[in-house]
């Protein structure tokens, strides 16, 4: 098995879990930059998967399974610029599937996409199913990106119909260790929010993603099938100023263009950066239906929505405004006032 | 169409011309008193949930279905409102409520939404609620009415009746033009009310989830139609609204709303400033928009909201769906039983409003 993209911690984490299958006999962890977490006893080949050296690897290691993580939205430890992201995420995919097209012994290919490719639009849906064609296409970034990579990848599944394709679409990946770049904009102090929308978030729990991942990069259990393009998310949804609420973080309603020089001020102090789709996505919000995945894939996420992301708050701390503080003050309000109202009578 | 002669149109331009002035003379503080109202509807969409909160705080939101009845004179009342705004708010702050997939709030909607419109509805229109029985108490059913009244509130006011009115307390999902998801705070507003983009993916979700939609086939062609026009149905759309009620096996409950053509009479329309707003239409109304946002209060009409007997759309076999003939029988079926009970409550009107 090859999993790419293993510098990142979802791609450790995945590679170290991996290896407790009986039937996975070697992982192969390939980034352009060794990791600074251990993989478990995986092998670690340095290797850029936007140079054919790729196809050697392939060639010569024999791999039957390939694991595709290395598309991203934000570049690895807030180096680098976003053309290399976009050079990794879509020359890369390039490079490997036709890499994978040229080694007969590969069998199954699993690309990690995002729930980006739906865009995000006011005039969308309120709930997209695998199949249903965004209203407006993403122009850029991150959500070109992977529109552009799940093309290739249907072009290598027309290509090599022996190759089983399995593309997961996630919704933001939150948990303790999530390095997603919405779990960044969570950890800011104070929310900045565009004025006048309160979007509609989901999230998965990193541990589903892990376990998702495992379920399509080995053989299908009976009665499901884990080839074909499924829609990964928690139950149920969060609106962002409840999430905020329940974080404990006060939010800062900005106007649009506000917000986005904000976003270019905190990108200079090098806090975070939230990409334009990222704004795009505090905006209108976006919800998946995930039908498919429970159906055909046979996955039932251990988190929802909610529990995901009340995870990622235990782990992140109080905030400035602890929901428990703020429900005490309530409750000492309605402590007080019957006594009052008795004094009235 | 013979009905179409029956109603006394020819008085009409008189009674708008004398009808708001002769309104007020009668009720001196009545068409007045909600303007504060909407002033504080609007305050309350610059920032819903904090006004939301002050609301509770200050005077928690009375629902008048469930008033505490002998709990010990009125104190025992008092305290048990306050007590339930005080939960209310503990919900809020802490953010501990749950959101549908669509985004419906229904904690803010039943607490706080429905109690600013409540006023409007019941003192304001003084709606009369007809036939709300024929909404079936489960499963989904699709809700088709007129539109009409330069602003939505016709849509505003018939959620409002289906969820006071409603013996099983069901909750109307309106589908709603795009415009309403571009619009900055409107959208968030419309999400949390339950409303979504009138499209047949999410309306059939809904249907399917057991949920009674609500449409307004007629769109922005109903709404922003002249004055002289009123209560002549416009087109149908294309009849989407059947196929997605034939594929889900909903019935089909036609809906009818008499008293919202006249709450803005317009007699011009704005094209050109449309057009650079980015409208469908720009409204211009005997005070809108010579006397600013006083133009903007709705004449206290008196409405009336008859639901007809519902189509049943559950014996058609699963190809009927993409039937085009089928589609355009049953779209004039349901247009023509709204169109004439729009007569007959017309007929049986006596005043505007009265």
């Amino acid at each position: 098995m090859l999993v790419t993209g293993v510098a990142r911690r979802l791609g450790g984490r995945f590679v170290r879990r991996i290896q407790r299958e009986p039937d996975v006999a070697r992982v192969i962890g390939v980034d352009a930059v060794a990791p600074e977490h251990h993989l478990g006893g995986a092998d670690f080949v340095r290797a850029d998967i936007r140079h054919p050296a790729i196809g050697k690897l392939l060639a010569e290691t024999g791999v039957d399974t390939v694991v595709h993580m290395d598309i991203n939205g934000t570049p690895l430890g807030g180096r680098g610029s976003r053309t290399s992201v976009k050079e990794t995420n879509v020359i890369g995919t390039m490079q490997l599937l036709g890499a994978c097209q040229k080694a007969p012994s590969v069998k199954r290919l699993v690309v990690k996409s995002s729930t980006n490719v739906y865009g995000s639009a006011p005039r969308d849906p309120a709930v997209f199913s695998e199949t249903t064609p965004p209203k407006s296409l993403p122009s850029g970034g991150f959500a070109k990106d992977t529109v552009e990579v799940e093309g290739y990848v249907r072009g290598f599944a027309r290509r090599r119909p022996d190759v089983a394709v399995c593309v997961l679409r996630f919704a933001n990946i939150l948990g303790p260790c999530a390095d997603s770049p919405l779990a960044e904009y969570f950890a800011l102090p104070v929310l900045p929010t565009v004025i006048g929308y309160d979007p509609r978030l989901q999230f998965v729990h990193e541990e589903d993603a892990i376990e998702v991942l495992r379920i399509a990069a080995s053989e299908p259990a009976r009665s499901t099938l884990n080839s074909g393009t499924f829609n990964i998310a928690g139950d149920g949804v969060l609106l962002l100023s409840q999430a905020a609420r329940r974080l404990g973080r006060p939010t800062l309603p900005l106007l649009l263009p506000t917000l986005r020089w904000a976003r270019t001020a905190l990108r200079s102090v090098g806090i975070t950066d939230f990409s334009p789709e990222q704004i795009r996505l505090l905006t209108h919000g976006r919800v998946v239906a995930t039908n498919q995945m429970r159906e055909t894939l046979g996955f039932e996420p251990r988190y929802t929505t909610a529990g995901a992301f009340a995870d990622y708050a235990r782990s992140r701390g109080p905030g400035l405004l602890p929901p428990e503080a703020l429900a005490r003050t309530v409750d000492r309000l309605a402590g007080l006032l019957p006594a009052r109202g008795a004094a009235q009578n | 169409m013979a009905d179409a002669k029956v109603i006394p149109f020819g008085e009409e331009p008189r009674s708008r011309r004398k009808g708001p002035r002769q309104g007020r003379a009668h009720r001196a503080q009545g068409p007045l008193k909600p303007v504060p109202q909407q002033r504080d509807e609007e305050r309350d969409q610059q920032r819903p949930e904090a006004a939301a909160a002050a609301t509770a705080a200050a005077v928690p939101p009375p629902p008048p279905q469930d008033r505490p009845g002998g709990a010990g004179g009125p104190g025992g009342g008092w305290e048990r409102r306050l007590a339930h705004g005080l939960s209310f708010l503990r919900r809020r702050v802490t953010g501990e409520y749950e959101v549908d997939d669509f985004g419906y709030d229904e904690d803010l909607t039943d607490q706080v939404l429905m109690s600013l419109l409540r006023p409007m509805y019941e003192k304001y229109f003084r709606i009369e609620v007809k036939g709300i029985d024929n909404i079936p108490d489960s499963g989904g059913a699709l809700v088709v009415a007129n539109h009409s009244g330069v602003l939505p509130l016709d849509g505003l006011m018939l959620q409002v009746a289906v969820h006071d009115h409603h013996p099983a307390g069901r909750h109307l999902r309106l589908l709603a033009a795009d415009l309403v998801f571009m619009l900055p705070v409107v959208n968030e507003l419309a999400r949390k009310l339950g409303h979504t983009l009138a499209c047949s993916e999410d309306a059939q979700l809904l249907l399917e989830r057991g949920e009674v939609v609500g449409v307004m086939p007629e769109g922005f062609k109903g709404i922003g139609k002249p004055f002289s026009e009123r209560y002549k149905l416009q087109r149908f759309g294309r009849g989407g609204f059947v196929s997605t009620a034939l594929r889900a096996g909903a019935p089909i409950v036609p809906c009818s709303i008499v008293g919202a053509e006249e709450i803005y009479p317009m007699i011009g329309n704005a094209k050109t400033l449309a057009r650079l707003l980015g409208f469908p239409y720009f409204p211009i109304t005997p005070t809108f928009p010579w006397l600013g946002p006083l133009g903007g209060v709705p004449l206290p009409t008196k409405w009336t909201i008859q639901f007809g007997e519902p189509i049943p759309t559950d014996g058609y076999p699963p190809e009927a769906a993409d039937d085009p003939m089928l589609m355009f029988n049953l779209t004039d079926q349901v247009r023509e039983t709204i169109q004439h009970t729009l007569y007959k409550l017309l007929v049986q009107r006596r005043s505007v409003f009265f």
